[in-house]
């Protein structure tokens, strides 16, 4: 069984229809690219699946469950936008996660918080930008989660700390997980992906495995994209 | 450091090559032990499942076996190690002469051309060691 599943999933808003009818299926294990230009649809998708979006019609479901409270213990979703709360410590952050999610790995996140030599006691408030995108990072990855939903972990952070957080996600997924990476920076995620699947329009217009693709195609992925996109 | 890979070729079968030329230069000397796949897949910033593929490819040719529980291996079998020494030999000549082909020169030029060049190195390395 699919542990990602989507039938005639349909979402508008207002008058607009950010997805389309999508069916798509996922399975465990794999490391999966969520492509698409602004506006396809890929974070709508994400947020229905973490249940901050109800579907206008259609399902999703996470192993073989609607998204709810009992998928949320499963599911580890990292979101397109800073979400801590400033006033908190890092020591605070991780208890909270520790009491939020029976999953959470408490000695993983304090060994990758100790790696990025942020102190216990640090406010969240003086933490750059990119520190507070490597600690919410290491929040979600430090979750033992069936699924990983990550929407644009790597936007607007610079080359080095992009390799840090795809090693991150890398050395920290649970095995047999699904982890969906949403990005249009697909050039740095390319290596690190099973498979992608391409939204145009709240459609998927493709979904092949990466090594498939330029096999077929004689191009990467971040080519094909170009190609398939182009405007 | 992540490895590079160029844009074109499967993932899977740019691994199998630098685990190849690993063997061949020492990296992954005869008879050690390979890192596991999740090593591998992090030092070389790609996917398990792909570095997992690679590695079984490897093993079907015979250059890796792998131990129950304790890991995998490179082999020891010269025949095997000399295969692969030509299979990457040949792969670095088939790129070098359809690049030079695409630039116009015919077989005898290239020859010619490759057999002057190692003559100039092997004078340059000479001279070298003359100045020591």
């Amino acid at each position: 069984m699919s542990i990602f599943e989507c039938h005639a999933l349909t979402k508008n808003y207002g008058s607009v229809t950010a997805l389309d009818n999508m069916d798509l299926e996922l399975e465990g294990g794999r490391i999966v690219g969520l492509l698409g230009p602004n506006g396809s649809g890929k974070t709508t998708l994400i947020k229905i699946a973490s249940r901050l979006l109800q579907p206008t019609s259609g399902e999703l479901l996470i192993d073989g469950m609607k998204p709810g409270v009992a998928t949320k213990a499963e599911v580890a979703y990292l979101p397109d936008r800073q979400f801590l709360p400033e006033w908190m410590t890092t020591k605070q952050l991780l208890q909270m996660y520790k009491d939020f999610f029976t999953d959470f790995d408490m000695d993983k996140a304090a060994e990758m918080m100790a790696s990025l030599q942020i102190p216990d006691r640090q406010n969240i408030k003086k933490l750059s930008k990119g520190t507070r995108d490597k600690v919410q990072l290491i929040l979600t990855m430090s979750r033992r989660a069936k699924v990983y939903l990550l929407d644009e972990p790597i936007a607007g952070v610079d080359p080095a700390a992009r390799d840090y957080i795809l090693k991150t996600i890398l050395g920290n997924y649970a095995e047999g997980s699904l982890v969906l990476i949403s990005t249009h920076l697909i050039t740095d995620v390319e290596p690190v992906l099973d498979e992608a699947v391409f939204l145009r329009q709240g459609h998927v217009i493709l979904h092949e495995s990466v090594d498939a693709l330029r096999q077929r195609t004689g191009k990467s992925v971040n080519d094909y994209f170009k190609e398939a996109f182009a405007c | 450091m992540a490895w590079q890979f160029d844009s074109v070729t499967p993932i899977y079968l740019q691994i199998i090559m630098a685990i190849r030329s690993g063997v061949l230069k020492g990296t992954y000397p005869p008879g050690s032990k390979l890192p596991t796949v999740r090593e591998l897949a992090l030092q070389a910033g790609v996917n398990p499942n792909t570095v997992q593929r690679a590695l079984t490819e490897m093993e079907r040719d015979g250059l890796l076996h792998a131990e129950r529980t304790t890991g995998r291996y490179v082999t020891t079998d010269q025949a095997v190690l000399e295969n692969t020494r030509h299979k990457v030999s040949a792969a670095a000549i088939a790129a070098m002469c359809d690049k030079l082909r695409g630039l116009g020169l015919d077989d005898g030029q290239i020859i010619g051309q490759v057999e002057q060049w190692m003559k100039e190195n092997q004078e340059n390395e000479e001279k070298e060691i003359d100045i020591e």
